[in-house]
């Protein structure tokens, strides 16, 4: 049976407030797992670009497991199969614990990779005039390797964005989820989901233009592109 | 003087890279204050090795190395403090491009020595107009030329107020028309008595200001001379071949 599309169903659901209400979850998502993952991913990359091996071996083996492993199965261990040890967690706490998680692991790659491309060259004169170790990284490193960093940053904010959807799943009632659940109303399964794809792509939109706004911001502030090489 | 004051004494010392490759073999070697020593030797000799041991950004196995009587490689020393007070001068600049020349020279003082910004400021802009660079202050390493980026980077170390100044190569990376206005520095630094340990392949620079001579060759000091023995009549063969080399072109 061909329904063809309805254009009066389209625009009901583009302003309708329960959808509208479920991206802004998804933005709280994002914000929340970027954040939360910046934060685990900087503990996990220092630990794992330290020399000892009880850091850094822990640390490997976390990314290890978290970036090889789907999201969708860490929630559901998380949310359906975690209880069964007795550990019990909302629907939401589990989304949040397994996207800063999984985040986390991400991140964790980005900075190390931020961290090791600051020449050593920098470490050793930022030592020679008698800098500590977390003054070394505070005034030196990091500065420089948060320039290097922040394109990637900035592409993990756009597929954060697309992967909260995943929590659907257990039943988070982001935008997918509530997209979903709308389709019991009235069955227009394509008008919904476009809807749910104009909103994901409107976010990811603004966000590519406060991407290009920080790259360009961070770039002016150094000079010329030869800083510090020869 | 009589007995002048040691300020870097190293006794003995050896230093492995890994298991099996001996960098330095028990070299040792006193600066008393005010003395300037050149270190030359082939490439891969460990001359570079031997000043980043002597303010401990590499560790050594074996012997000792002390800077006004503070025992470098011992454990309970506080070696950010030590650093502090010996410069050090790289061949690659090595300035911080995300930082003005005046932040430059400004971080070590606020941050390690704690000196007010004022301070700093006026310290730094004192250094700057010594070493020519008074309009640079603004700017960042990126827009210097490799000659400017080098003096303010001699500019960054004093600004700390160093007992001794260690330069690894502080000229090599340099265009040919711009080593000179890197060497007038130094060369004023020596006029005003600082102690410094350089390593460099300028033999006019050391014919000029070096009191001693070192020469390295596989990690060991073959021969230390007077400045006017050295070149004139260099004691061993190694030196000898290795001034040939380098005097001849
Ligand atoms: N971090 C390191 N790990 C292992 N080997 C090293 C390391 N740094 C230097 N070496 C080796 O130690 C030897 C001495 O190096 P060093 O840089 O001290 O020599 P150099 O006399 O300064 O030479 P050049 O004139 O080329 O600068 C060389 O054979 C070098 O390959
Ligand atoms: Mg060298």
């Amino acid at each position: 049976m061909v329904k063809g599309w309805n254009w009066d169903g389209f625009f009901d659901y583009l302003t309708n407030y329960y959808l509208f209400e479920g991206a802004l979850v998804t933005l709280g998502l994002t914000v929340f797992a970027m954040t939360a993952g910046l934060v685990i991913g900087f503990v996990l990359a220092m630990m794992r670009l330290s020399r000892h091996k009880l850091l850094s071996g822990p640390a490997v083996f976390y990314i290890w497991v978290f970036r090889g492993t789907p999201l969708l199965v860490q929630l559901i261990i998380i949310y359906t199969g975690l209880p069964q040890l007795g550990i019990k967690f909302t629907v939401i706490e589990s989304t949040l614990i397994g996207l800063a998680m999984c985040e986390g692991a991400y991140l964790a790659e980005i900075l190390r990779a931020g961290i090791t491309a600051v020449p050593s060259g920098q470490v050793n004169a930022a030592r020679a005039i008698g800098m500590t170790e977390p003054q070394v990284m505070r005034y030196v490193i990091a500065p420089q390797a948060l320039r290097i960093v922040i394109p990637p940053l900035g592409n993990s904010v756009n597929s954060v964005l697309k992967t909260t959807s995943i929590a659907s799943i257990i039943s988070m009632e982001e935008l997918l989820r509530r997209t979903q659940v709308l389709i019991q109303e009235r069955f227009l399964v394509l008008e919904l989901f476009v809807v749910a794809a104009l909103y994901y792509l409107a976010m990811t939109t603004v966000w590519d233009l406060i991407q290009r706004r920080i790259e360009r911001r961070f770039g002016k502030a150094y000079g010329p592109i030869s800083a510090g090489k020869h | 003087m009589a007995n002048p004051e040691t300020v870097i004494e190293l006794h003995d010392v050896s230093k492995w890279y890994g298991p099996s490759f001996q960098v330095l073999k028990n070299c040792s070697l006193t600066v008393a204050k005010g003395e300037v020593v050149v270190i030359c030797g082939p490439s891969g000799s460990g001359k570079s090795t031997l000043v980043k041991c002597v303010n401990a950004l590499e560790p050594i196995q074996q012997g000792r190395i002390s800077v006004t009587g503070v025992e470098v490689s011992a454990p309970k020393t506080n070696l950010p403090k030590l650093r502090a007070r010996v410069g050090m001068v790289f061949q690659s600049f090595e300035l911080f491009p995300h930082m003005t020349i005046l932040e430059n020279l400004c971080i070590g003082q606020r941050k390690v020595l704690g000196r007010s910004t004022a301070e700093a400021i006026v310290k730094a802009k004192a250094l700057l107009e010594r070493v020519g660079l008074t309009a640079q202050a603004s700017k960042y390493p990126g827009q210097l030329s490799g000659g400017q980026q080098q003096r303010v980077a001699i500019a960054r170390a004093l600004a700390m107020d160093p007992v001794a100044m260690l330069f690894d190569e502080p000229t090599s990376a340099l265009d040919p028309e711009m080593i000179n206005e890197v060497l007038d520095v130094m060369v004023a630094l020596t006029r005003e008595g600082m102690t410094m340990m350089v390593v460099t392949h300028e033999m006019g620079f050391a014919r000029k200001v070096a009191d001693r001579i070192v020469f390295m060759d596989e990690g060991e000091i073959v021969e230390v001379g007077e400045r006017g023995t050295f070149f004139d009549n260099p004691q061993t063969d190694r030196a000898k071949a290795f001034l040939s080399k380098i005097l001849s072109h």
